[in-house]
């Protein structure tokens, strides 16, 4: 018999805030020692009191507008209640009645075409700490209490490994893109839900959840694994199977039953009384579709039909400053090809000379168009162009001003070059001789005077024109 | 008897042990915070330390300020009566006046008790920053002083809006200034008085006709929602305190067990060890209404009990400027066993639950209370005093 896989996930991701999403901590990831970036407020004092960071709730948001969620304009916080070490207050703040993003949708594209994958929600809560274990003892660390996180769940829509694994690539590219989150190693974390039916059936079949993980090659060999296990048990009644959670072990590449007592939990979830609900406003709704960057999928689309390369779309996209840097002076008129290969190819190989990334790229869009507009424009060769943006990008001088200074925009000054060619003439008389008993290698001589006094700034076929109308 | 846990120099303003003194041992009457000591204090220490006050020092209370009065904390008078430190301590006039957290309605009986005043501010005003918390929706830090112009002293320094608070009012500052009366009406609930003793009745009679003799219409009315208040109080207070102590777990701080052999008993053990039976038998309670089959016929049900009493109590406001209620049944107490106490306080609570409820603001003053509309304080401190200047 044919069977066909339902996927469901819940995606866990780390947003990238400056602080803690219920209190000041910062700079969690760059903590060397445990229990570094601690307060009373996030190890669970008595006293301390959550307040909302109001950019976990924009960041949320903003994750909505580009999964084509509703927003939810009243949106509060609950309690989950669960005794573990690494959670301090005993209870996470989560959303469990009004979460923030609801009702969205992904569309995929992967071999098998196009698909949509439902959105069924995206709401925020905060992270617990970790426990590292040694010896007779086993330590608490709190840096990771209270990161904030999103967490995004789908409808059980997919139907393949390959296809999480696309909608999970997608997810990272547009967070990342959209300043969300680094999705660095652990910082998205994925639990599986599971069933197999008879190819063609309307009803699902027995279920399990897959917990915790975070590579998707894993993520990728639990579900071929678990699938296989499911088939195997329908097809071959190898072992009745139940609605339980499991976890994928990736040393074996199997997938064990949890114990019960960790999935028959009652959360005894209830509201926060000390987190008032959050109302989302038109104004505040407004300033965050402002500042939320084009949807990825467009704007790889919108980049492929200007030309720019599979290659540096990848790197577009992967870089919100970069891509954002392009837009903006493509809306002031640059052409988004050429725009693409100063900031990718130019920018990069001045930073590169210095041992340095697009990411320390420190250049305005004003001064980026004001040196390609220049070119553009004829009043300057690409060589002089590219001097100036060295200047630009090492020393960030004004483009135009700098130009002036260095004499590079003399390459059309007609009569500035005619000057330099009577000159040129007037000083190489030996030269002129032997150009005028046929020797046509010295024009060349003749030529490079000329372009030694206009310092690079003339352009080539201009001197040579003059040079040759003076000769004869 | 002592009134204080930590005895310090030289001031005049006594804090209960359930509010935050940096670097001072707070316990909220709980072995299970044994040793701990907070890195900071409580927002209304700062703002009365900034204000040139001083912290005369900690005081006993009830473990959680979940009891009758705070007498687990404080003990049993010679006489066999009970009385709460704070109260006892501004009615002898060793303070000038105390801070106390108003959770169960706990520090209005105690004044109520020891003849002093307390008044419980409207929810939202006064930070609770630095508050060993348990009732988050309904507690508030609220101020004994011997009279209503020893609480308005106070409440002028530590009301107003604090960030570090998400619950937490915008405004600045609010007037608690004295207003006339002559003119007002006051409603006494018919309810309430029938479940108070002779003694507490001809309090309350003494208190209306001080009122009267100032041109204040007292008027004798029903209104039955204050039993029904004080069920959806306890269920709410007991999930909240339920929840918010639950992170007193022996492995971060405070009380652990010597016995354990794995994670669950250093949990078992360590809170066996460290709480008291009333605590036990409201985490029991808390966990009871908060769980899968209970949640919505019991804490979903109150907090719709909670908006409708708003409103039901909004509505008897637009014709009364206050209700006058006795704040006690009884004028005085007698020491009980632990085992009862869950019951009886339960049963105290009916005249102070509601305000918790819904946030009114509350006035124990000769030896009843008065509850009046969100940011009234004014008008009820107002009417206290005058109530009193007419009984002398």
């Amino acid at each position: 018999m044919n069977y066909e896989l339902v996927i469901g996930l819940e995606t866990h991701v780390e947003l990238s805030t400056e602080s803690k999403i219920f209190c000041s901590c910062g700079g969690h990831s760059a903590a060397k020692e445990p229990n570094d970036c601690v307060c009373p407020a996030c190890s669970g004092m008595p006293g301390m009191l959550p307040v909302m960071n109001k950019h976990v709730v924009e960041l949320a948001v903003t994750a909505g507008l580009m999964l084509n969620c509703d927003i939810n304009r009243y949106t509060t916080f609950d309690k989950k209640n669960y005794y573990y070490p690494d959670l301090p207050c005993a209870y996470q703040i989560t959303q469990l009645n009004h979460p923030i993003c609801t009702n969205g949708c992904v569309n995929l594209k992967t071999s098998a075409g196009a698909r949509d994958i439902r959105i069924k929600q995206i709401h925020m809560e905060e992270d617990a700490g970790k426990l590292v274990h040694g010896g007779k003892y086993s330590y608490v660390d709190f840096n990771r209490t209270s990161v904030p996180l999103i967490e995004i769940v789908t409808q059980p829509d997919f139907r393949s490994a390959e296809e999480v694994v696309t909608y999970l690539n997608k997810l990272k590219s547009m967070f990342r893109s959209g300043g969300i989150s680094e999705c660095e190693e652990g910082a998205m974390r994925c639990d599986v839900n599971i069933s197999v039916r008879p190819e063609g059936s309307e009803e699902f079949g027995v279920r399990t959840e897959i917990k915790n993980m975070s590579s998707f090659e894993a993520i990728e060999k639990a579900i071929r694994y678990e699938a296989q296990r499911h088939m195997d048990a329908l097809e071959f009644d190898t072992e009745e199977l139940v609605q339980e959670t499991r976890r994928f072990d990736d040393a074996s590449g199997k997938t064990f039953a949890m114990r019960n007592k960790e999935t028959e939990a009652d959360y005894r979830y209830f509201p926060d009384a000390n987190l008032m609900p959050i109302i989302i406003d038109d104004e505040w709704l407004e300033k965050i579709k402002a500042n939320k960057p084009a949807a990825v999928d467009e704007k790889a689309e919108d980049y492929r039909l200007a030309g720019i390369s599979d290659k540096e779309i990848d790197m577009l996209i992967s870089n919100n400053k970069i891509s954002k840097l392009l837009d903006d002076i493509v809306a002031m008129g640059a052409n988004a090809k050429d725009g693409a290969a100063w900031i990718l190819t130019d920018c990069a190989g001045i930073l590169r000379k210095d041992g340095k990334t697009l990411n320390d790229l420190v250049i305005t869009a004003e001064k980026l168009y004001a040196v390609i507009k220049m070119v553009d424009n004829g009043d300057i060769s690409r060589n002089a162009g590219k001097k100036i943006l060295i200047a630009v990008v090492e020393q960030g001088v004004d483009p135009v001003t700098y130009c002036k200074e260095q004499g590079l925009d003399k390459k059309f000054d007609v009569s500035a070059i005619e000057a330099v060619v009577d000159k040129a003439i007037a000083e190489n008389p030996q030269s002129v001789e032997d150009f005028k008993n046929g020797k046509v290698k010295a024009l060349q001589a003749l030529f490079g005077a000329c372009m030694k006094e206009l310092k690079g700034a003339g352009d080539p076929a201009v001197i040579k024109t003059l040079l040759e109308a003076k000769l004869k | 008897m002592n009134h204080y846990k930590t005895k310090m120099n030289g001031g005049n303003i006594a804090v209960d042990d359930t509010i935050l003194v940096k670097n001072i041992e707070a316990c909220a009457g709980s072995k299970m915070l044994t040793g701990f000591k907070p890195l900071f204090s409580a927002e209304v220490v700062t703002q009365l330390e900034a204000k040139g006050y001083k912290t005369a020092g900690k005081t006993h209370v009830g473990e959680f300020g979940l009891d009758l009065l705070g007498e687990f904390g404080f003990g049993v008078e010679t006489d066999g009566t009970l009385k709460g430190a704070a109260a006892d301590l501004v009615a002898t006039g060793e303070v000038n006046a105390a801070l106390a957290v108003d959770m169960n309605g706990a520090p209005r009986r105690a004044a109520a008790i020891s003849g002093v005043d307390f008044l419980k501010p409207t929810y939202g005003t006064v930070s609770r920053y630095g508050v060993i918390s348990c009732a988050a929706s309904g507690e508030q830090v609220g101020v004994y002083a011997k009279d209503a112009a020893g609480i308005q002293e106070i409440m002028t320094v530590i009301a107003g809006h604090d960030e570090k608070d998400g619950t937490s009012l915008k405004n600045e500052s609010y007037d608690y200034s004295f207003q006339p009366v002559a003119g007002k009406k006051v409603a006494v609930v018919k309810e309430l008085l029938e479940k108070a003793d002779e003694e507490t009745k001809k309090r309350l009679s003494t208190f209306a006709d001080g009122l009267r003799a100032k041109g204040v219409t007292v008027e004798e009315i029903s209104f039955s929602l204050f039993e029904t208040a004080n069920v959806a109080w306890q269920i709410l207070m007991t999930a909240e305190t339920c929840n918010n102590i639950s992170r007193y777990d022996g492995v971060k701080f405070g009380h652990r067990a010597k016995e354990y052999r794995n994670i669950d008993e250093l949990y078992v053990n360590s809170r066996t060890e460290g709480f008291n039976f009333l605590t036990k038998a409201v985490i029991m309670y808390g966990s009871d209404v908060l769980s899968k089959n209970r949640y919505e016929a019991c804490y979903d049900k109150s907090l719709k009990v909670r908006r409708v009493i708003s409103e039901k109590f909004e509505e008897l406001m637009a014709n009364y400027d206050a209700v006058l209620t006795p704040a006690t049944s009884k004028t005085t107490y007698e020491a009980y066993d632990i085992h009862d106490a869950f019951k009886k306080v339960f049963e105290e609570s009916v005249f102070t639950a509601l305000a918790n409820l819904i946030g009114t603001p509350a006035l124990a003053s000769g030896g009843v209370q008065l509850v009046g509309k969100h940011f009234s304080e004014g008008l009820l401190l107002s009417l206290a005093d005058a109530a009193k200047k007419e009984g002398k």
